[in-house]
């Protein structure tokens, strides 16, 4: 159980604590604080994935968010999750991680034969080989490419962990704790200012932990650890770390995701696993730091290679070393550092260094150490399979192309390092157009778009002096604005060592007569010669030839690869990088869990569910609910085996024949009152309303301004000046909204107020031949006599010693009454309506029977006011008053809306009167026509008539009142049905409506 | 998301406000005479312009007030917001 490749003392992680784990099945450990890549690397194990394309080995390159090749699927606390970063994900107990892309492993993979076919798989190879013939697409090619190219294997299991979200302000947000960051946030917190300090690493400090510096006489590390401590103890200050800010959104929002317990063996209940954190700061920091970039060789994917950063960071972090024969390869000094710290553990490294030789404070003191450093050379290729064995390496001519003496030396490991790329993500979707910086040879952020401001690094500052600097000053100036308090603050003196000059050059020419592929981007397995195929078939913008060739389109966003890419291009195209440009950043920086977007807004919350106060009563009496909106309404009250076709029927015929109940409270209610209520509506509604009596109600119908109906309902006169509307549940919202609408912006000059009220009542519909004998029962002291209570009539009446409304309007077509308590009377109502009813054969209804009920008597709703139908389509036009304006009236009279052969509503029957028409069918003449066989019109609502025994549907259909009598098809492409259907008036049962006035 | 400054409520986010259309267009007068041409302008057409634009949002998680809001089609940016009552230049 010995870590072969584990050093005695350095780092940071807890040795006190093992860690045992599975990689492919085979038990490791590591300790506390290690990373899954930690832990593999120092038990000797680099060979981690197979590439994307070629399935060529694959192993570590970085130590956090840069890596392009160690994404592992990863089983841990319970749950199975793919793509995970190795060099980010934190060991804990009993994690079981395994590689993707390979079968039937990681170190015998079939796939990797796409690597000796590498020739057939050029840029654009699936564009091009892939398109003919079309049908193969869909079942042949798509699923094969899928199976070999696909990452990791998502869980099927519903995931039981919990997420949450949480919205949070503040005066400074700070991306990152590196020095530039630490600087901003403690200047910040000293002015008095809301700080929140986030840090992706479990570990806060950035560079300072691995960079040989000291601040004010500490190390880095202590001076981290100490601003840190300060700033944790400072009530207005919120420190994060585990918390990447991944999108910067407009207004000034920024979204963080903290990985609250993944690290954690065990957890309290409700402690979510990973939460999102909404902030809307006044005032933006990015020290987002930045990422080294590699420079590109043959076989430079060969595991083994790495970032020369990471390989300090592993050994200063985690104690790890990442070979015992380094090679470090280097265009620039801080892979330097990188040397010294192997030195330091007695490892002997060789640098090559791209540039002539030269002398600097670094490069004196690797040569002071007598380390190997050999000027004007580089790696040509590494040689080794699953693992490097050796490399060969050249001494550059002058111009960097060819190269004066080629030799192979032996190595465990290759350092590269091709300077620095600041991370402008952040900055870039803040909306800052990015300027490219001469200096180092990348972008960073230009002019302010939002209220960001860019320190240290991430800026383009590589020195910690400077970054310091920055960071207390930005920090003091941005937050000072702010809180108006400014704290001075003496910058620290700071030791750090000076860097030379880098050398621009990315890429290593190769020798005549070899073809290594040299990759550009490790994930997406793009090469320099696909990025050539590209420029040489004509593609030309880099946003084309990020698409073609998949440049950095992987997980990792291209973070290593993109300005490699970009320089290369410019190479070909002989332009400058600023002229290429290059492509969008954006959101999330790194992959995020699909449970964090979500959140908590998933089964019971991912709505708010309304229920009506008889809920309880429908759900204890086999109530089956469907949603309309938010509200559950029972569809049917199930008896026995009933199935739904059958309880819809027995209790619409209940109905037809005695007497049924209907809870009506999801039904829109808006409270109008005011002087000019009735010349409000009167201008809401197409028909008149400045007549209507004190005590009485009328249907009434609203467009929208462009003639096409909103909504229907009715209102009733309760007193001179007050009024109550009702809509239909899913236009309530709507309703009140256009209502408000006219009321504050269209003729603020009425005085009129609007409310709504649905809540605060509770309805039932009573209907049926019996409903006015049961009524009466119901208020034994009311008379319920046709000319007492008639319909369309209103009364205020005490239901069993509550207030109660009582409306007779119908919406079932039958005798009925609608009556009105207080919510909290609701249920009180309607089992003493139950209870009273018995004697009539009462039963409830649902909401099937009810459309049963109102689709017979031709009543329209919703499938018919679908936003497409004016009044006169629906039979309506009767309510359309030809005397007054109104909304939408102008519109009335558009060409298109008065043509004779214009859409109209009818009814169709199936000719064999058993087969019931789907919804949403076809009409047409032939049914076996040529597509696209031309649609007359289609089938809005279908129902069973129970009071004919058949099936009878809605439609709306082209010049439908003169196609009454004759015979269509209506079909279903969807339910594979064709059925010959008649077209008859829309109004099947009781076409005079004497039912509701009897 | 979007920061909207409620002239009622102060600053509010976005998903507590619905967004309705263009505040520049006017409802011809009720009961008065229009031409086709005048209503279909008002109904039908609509600038869709790049830059600064004047648009009403109603506050509907709120104060339920209709209110103006001057914004940036393109960057979002809001330069200013007020009541219906009230002009922006």
């Amino acid at each position: 159980m010995s870590q072969p490749f584990r050093l005695n003392k350095e780092g940071l992680i807890n040795r006190n604590k093992k860690i045992s784990f599975t990689f492919n099945g085979k038990k490791l450990f590591g300790y506390e604080g290690d990373t899954i890549a930690s832990a593999l690397i120092a038990n000797g194990i680099h060979l981690v994935g197979r590439s994307f394309k070629y399935h060529r080995p694959r192993g570590f390159f970085g130590a956090g968010v840069e890596e392009p090749n160690a994404k592992l699927q990863v089983e841990f606390n319970g749950h199975s999750e793919p793509n995970v970063n190795a060099t980010e994900m934190e060991l804990v107990e009993g994690l079981s991680a395994t590689s993707q892309n390979c079968w039937p492993s990681v170190n015998f993979d079939i796939g990797a034969i796409n690597n000796f076919l590498k020739m057939f798989f050029p840029a654009g190879f699936y564009y091009k080989t892939f398109m003919w013939p079309k049908s193969f697409w869909y079942k042949i090619y798509e699923p094969f490419i899928r199976k070999a190219a696909g990452l990791g294997v998502a869980s099927i299991e519903k995931d039981k962990e919990r997420y949450e979200h949480k919205f949070e302000y503040c005066d400074l947000l700070v991306t990152g704790s590196g020095p530039s960051g630490l600087a901003s946030a403690y200047a910040a917190a000293k002015n008095g200012a809301k700080v929140i300090l986030a840090e992706d690493k479990p570990r806060f400090g950035g560079t300072l932990l691995t960079d040989d510096v000291s601040i004010d006489n500490l190390s880095g590390k202590d001076w981290a650890e100490k601003i840190i401590t300060e700033l944790k103890s400072m009530p207005n200050v919120t420190v994060k770390n585990r918390s990447q800010v991944f999108g910067y959104y407009d207004h000034n929002m920024l979204v963080m995701f903290e990985r609250v317990s993944d690290h954690l063996e065990k957890k309290s209940k409700f402690t979510p696993r990973q939460r999102l954190w909404y902030i809307r700061a006044k005032e933006t920091i990015l020290s987002t730091g930045s990422i080294e970039r590699p420079i590109v060789f043959g076989n430079n994917d060969t595991p083994g290679i790495f970032l020369s950063a990471a390989a300090k960071e592993y050994m200063k972090v985690y104690g790890v070393l990442v070979g015992k024969k380094p090679l470090i390869f280097t265009n620039n000094d801080s892979a330097y550092e990188t040397a010294l710290e192997f030195k330091k553990n007695n490892v002997e490294p060789i640098i090559l260094d791209t540039r002539e030789e030269h002398s600097s404070e670094l490069i004196d003191e690797a040569k002071s150490k007598g380390i190997d450093i050999r000027f004007s050379h580089g790696v040509i290729v590494a040689n080794g399979y699953k693992k490097v064995k050796s490399a060969k390496i050249g001494k550059l001519n002058k111009d960097k192309n060819s190269f004066e003496k080629i030799e192979t030396v032996d190595c465990d490991c290759i350092c590269v390092s091709g300077f620095w790329t600041p991370s402008v993500h952040l900055a870039s979707q803040s909306g800052n157009k990015l300027k490219y910086e001469e200096k180092i040879d990348a972008f960073i952020p230009d002019k302010k778009k939002q209220h960001e401001t860019s320190v240290g690094a991430a800026n383009g500052s590589f020195t910690l002096e400077e970054s310091l600097k920055h960071g207390f000053e930005n920090g003091s100036n941005l937050s000072a604005k702010i809180t108006e308090t400014k704290t001075e603050i003496s910058i620290p003196n700071v030791n750090e060592k000076k860097y030379g000059a880098h050398d621009k050059f990315w890429c290593m020419p190769l020798p005549k007569n070899e073809n290594p592929k040299r990759f550009v981007d490790f994930q997406n397995d793009v090469s320099v010669s696909d990025i050539e195929i590209a420029l040489r078939e004509g593609y030309r913008s880099i946003e084309h030839v990020k698409r073609y060739t998949t440049l950095g389109m992987a997980t990792d966003q291209g973070r290593t690869s993109n300005l490699n890419g970009l320089q290369l291009v410019s190479n070909i195209e002989n332009k400058i990088v600023p002229e290429v440009g290059h492509t969008t950043f954006r959101p999330p920086f790194t992959p995020i869990t699909i449970g964090t977007i979500v959140g908590r807004e998933v089964g019971m919350e991912y709505m708010p569910t309304r229920k009506t106060p008889m809920h309880e009563w429908h759900e204890k009496n086999n109530a089956v609910f469907v949603d309309a909106g938010a509200w559950k309404r029972p569809r049917y009250y199930k008896e026995g085996n009933e199935t739904l076709f059958e309880a819809s029927k027995r209790e619409a015929k209940n109905v037809r024949e005695n007497v049924g109940i209907c809870d009506v409270t999801t039904l829109g209610k808006i409270d109008i009152k005011g002087p000019d209520a009735a010349e409000f509506l009167n201008r809401v509604y197409t028909n008149a309303w400045m007549k209507l009596p004190i005590g009485k109600a009328r249907y009434g119908l609203m467009l929208r301004e462009d003639g096409i109906v909103m909504d229907d309902g009715t209102t009733t006169r309760i007193s001179e000046n007050h009024y109550h509307m009702t809509t239909t549940t899913a236009q309530a919202a709507n309703v009140l909204s256009h209502l408000e609408y006219y009321l504050q912006i269209v003729w603020p000059e009425l005085n009129v107020n609007v409310v709504s009220t649905t809540e605060q009542w509770a309805g039932a519909a009573i209907a049926g031949p019996k409903s006015r004998d049961m009524l009466s029962k119901l208020y034994p002291d009311l008379d319920v006599s046709n000319d007492a209570l008639p319909f369309m009539g209103y009364k205020e009446v005490e239901f069993f010693g509550v207030p109660s409304r009582i409306f007779r309007i119908s919406f079932s077509g039958e005798l009925a009454y609608e009556i009105n308590v207080k919510s909290d009377h609701g249920m009180f109502m309607w089992e003493k309506m139950m209870e009273v009813g018995k004697e009539f054969g009462n039963q409830p209804y649902g909401t099937e029977a009810l459309s049963t009920l109102r689709i017979e008597m031709g009543h329209v709703a919703g499938p018919e006011l679908d936003g497409r139908t004016i009044p006169s389509d629906v039979s309506l036009n009767g309510l359309v008053s030809k005397k007054k304006d109104f909304i939408g009236k102008n519109s009335l009279g558009r060409e298109a809306f008065n043509v004779e052969s214009r859409q109209k509503i009818v009814g169709l029957i199936p000719i064999d009167r058993k087969s019931s028409i789907p919804e949403g069918s076809h009409i047409v003449q032939d049914q076996n026509a040529k597509l696209p066989n031309p649609k007359l019109g289609h089938v809005s609502s279908s129902c069973w008539s129970v009071e004919n025994n058949n099936p009878f549907s809605l439609a709306i259909m082209k010049d439908g009142k003169n196609m009454i009598g004759k015979k269509f098809f209506a079909v279903s492409p969807l339910k594979n049905k064709s059925i010959e259907v008649e077209v008859i008036s829309s109004h099947y049962v009781d076409p005079e409506g004497k039912r509701v006035r009897s | 998301m979007l920061y909207i400054k409620c002239p009622y409520c102060g600053l509010r986010a976005q998903k507590e406000f619905s967004y309705g259309g263009d505040a520049t267009v006017k409802r011809p007068n009720i009961n008065e005479e229009v031409s086709s041409e005048d209503w279909d302008n008002f109904v039908y057409m609509r600038k869709s312009p790049r830059g600064k634009h004047v648009e009403l949002w109603q506050h509907i998680a709120g104060c339920r007030q209709w209110i103006k809001v001057q914004r940036d089609t393109a960057t979002h940016e809001i330069f200013q917001t007020a009541k219906v009552t009230e002009e922006i230049r």
